[in-house]
């Protein structure tokens, strides 16, 4: 018996399969916009509705080199990261209000579960016409989106503290302000950042949402300009490159992810 | 007047639909350098007195004071271990023994130094920046006790500190813990459900009834056992003698309730 040798072959084994995954998922992808193009050039999906890679893809360098790309680009993700910032932050600092005064918590409970419940992009509309139609609007589409989820999850990770960690730090006789940046915050750490991946995808629908309604800049106004002059081609531009920018956040959240809890 | 006397303490309980007394009538006196155990069948209010004791609570009536002065408003004279250590697993070792130092704001070079040494002195080396996920049961509850006894307190309040390790860990631990205490003079009183452990460390020893807790019995060990370290006072005579004695009338008590136990 050679546990080396064993183990050697273990590691070869899951390197290996790591490997397969890895071919099966370039595959599909290949196959996709394969898949795309030729139906779309034999007619068997309609290229007026489905356009082709080919077509996105001329599109794509084209509009990058009148230089509209980026302004739009620029202005979504922008949009869609200050909307994803502010929600997160804003919920947690009501979380944290609510922790710190709990009758007022006990009052406005139902009123949270009212706003949970409502569609918030239905504000749409009260949103533009009360902060105009500009980008302001639709930063407020992105936070408000995500808020309440926000303030609701967060909250009830600061009361599900374990009690025992804010004993120990009474026994020394900690302020309410000491024991929620020694104990109740960085326990809820975890929650946070799941929140924030939650909320990366949440954000981008209120951004889109609101760029739809205001239809004058970004990935959003793309798609709705598109689908009115019936430009797919553009429309599916804009999903495509809504899909990468989406999963590069994502990707981002969870290196923080990593990096801030490894106990 | 006794360095912290227990006056009269009662304390109920109420919820929505029943009001429990836990505690009735407990009174009893602690002198300087002594160490008190206090022993009763689970259920019995151990743990809610050490929290009035140590000033967390307040009583329903009655008062506890700390040489003269009431616990509640010097809870920095307190030290209180916890059944199972609570160090904070986003901290390191040494922000772990320091907190109560940080939070008192008593934290300075000459404090910090004490404190690290004191965990030497524990036989705690090199984990300094370790996290306490890092550390064996054992360990961990020795970094805990050294913790407690950073703020330098005056009084230290033990809550079956010893229930959740191994036996052998729990038998050096004692041994460790009654040498530290006895090194710096300290006054302690020892919460637990374990006879052998009560006789083996303490000088006194109160047992206690259940529903609603009240001290039913105070035994005094003898000097044979006080004088020497828990482990070889397990081994000494009396300490049998005492330990059947103890649990006749434990069996009294239990006796007692299954008597008067609604069935």
């Amino acid at each position: 018996m050679n546990i080396q040798l064993l183990h050697k072959q273990f590691l070869q084994k899951i390197k290996r399969e790591k490997r397969w995954i890895r071919f099966y998922q370039f595959i599909i992808f290949i196959s996709f916009f394969v898949l795309w193009e030729i139906s779309s050039r034999f007619g068997w999906i309609d290229p007026l509705i489905f356009s082709s890679p080919f077509k996105v893809w001329n599109l794509f360098i084209e509009n990058i080199q009148d230089g509209t790309l980026f302004s739009h680009l620029y202005v979504t993700i922008f949009e869609t990261v200050l909307g994803f910032i502010l929600g997160t932050i804003l919920g947690t600092i009501i979380a944290a209000l609510l922790w710190w005064f709990p009758f007022f918590s006990k009052v406005i409970d139902p009123y949270l579960v009212v706003l949970n419940a409502m569609p918030k992009v239905a504000l749409g509309p009260i949103l533009i016409v009360a902060l105009g139609p500009g980008f302001t609007s639709i930063i407020a589409m992105g936070t408000i989106i995500s808020v309440i989820i926000t303030t609701i999850v967060v909250y009830t990770s600061f009361k599900e503290v374990d009690q025992n960690y804010l004993k120990v730090l009474q026994t020394f006789g900690a302020t309410r302000l000491q024991s929620f940046k020694e104990a109740v915050l960085p326990a809820s750490f975890p929650t946070i950042i799941s929140t924030l991946k939650v909320n990366v995808g949440l954000s981008w629908v209120g951004v889109i949402v609101g760029e739809f309604l205001v239809s004058s800049k970004g990935l959003g106004y793309m798609i709705i300009y598109g689908f009115q002059v019936f430009n797919f081609t553009l429309v599916l531009l804009s999903l495509l490159l809504i899909a990468i920018f989406a999963t590069i956040m994502y990707q981002i959240v969870e290196f923080i992810e990593k990096k801030l809890i490894k106990h | 007047m006794s360095f912290l006397s227990v006056n009269n303490v009662h304390h109920t309980y109420f919820t929505k639909d029943s009001a429990n007394t836990a505690l009735k009538n407990v009174h009893f006196q602690v002198n300087e350098g002594e160490f008190i155990s206090i022993l009763g069948p689970s259920g019995c209010g151990k743990t809610t007195l050490l929290s009035i004791i140590a000033g967390l609570i307040r009583p329903t009536s009655g008062e506890v004071t700390l040489e003269n002065k009431s616990t509640f408003h010097q809870k920095n004279n307190i030290g209180y271990m916890l059944q199972q250590d609570y160090l904070f697993p986003w901290k390191t070792i040494e922000e772990n023994i320091l907190l109560g130092l940080k939070i008192s704001n008593q934290l300075n070079k000459e404090s910090k130094e004490r404190t690290i040494q004191l965990l030497e002195k524990m036989g705690i080396h090199g984990v300094n920046h370790q996290y306490p996920n890092q550390l064996s049961g054992g360990m961990r509850q020795r970094v805990a006790l050294v913790r407690t006894l950073a703020t330098n307190p005056k009084l230290l309040l033990l809550d079956e500190p010893f229930s959740a390790l191994d036996f052998q860990t729990k038998l050096k631990l004692e041994d460790l813990v009654f040498s530290t205490l006895k090194q710096f003079g300290k006054t302690a009183i020892l919460v637990t459900h374990d006879i052998g452990e009560a006789i083996a460390m303490s000088d006194r020893i109160y047992l206690l009834s259940r529903n609603p807790g009240t001290v039913y019995k105070t035994f005094i060990v003898p000097d044979e056992i006080k004088k020497q370290l828990p482990f070889h006072a397990r081994n000494t005579e009396s300490f049998n003698e005492l330990f059947q004695g103890i649990w006749k009338e434990m069996e009294k008590l239990e006796a007692r309730y299954e008597h008067s136990a609604p069935s």
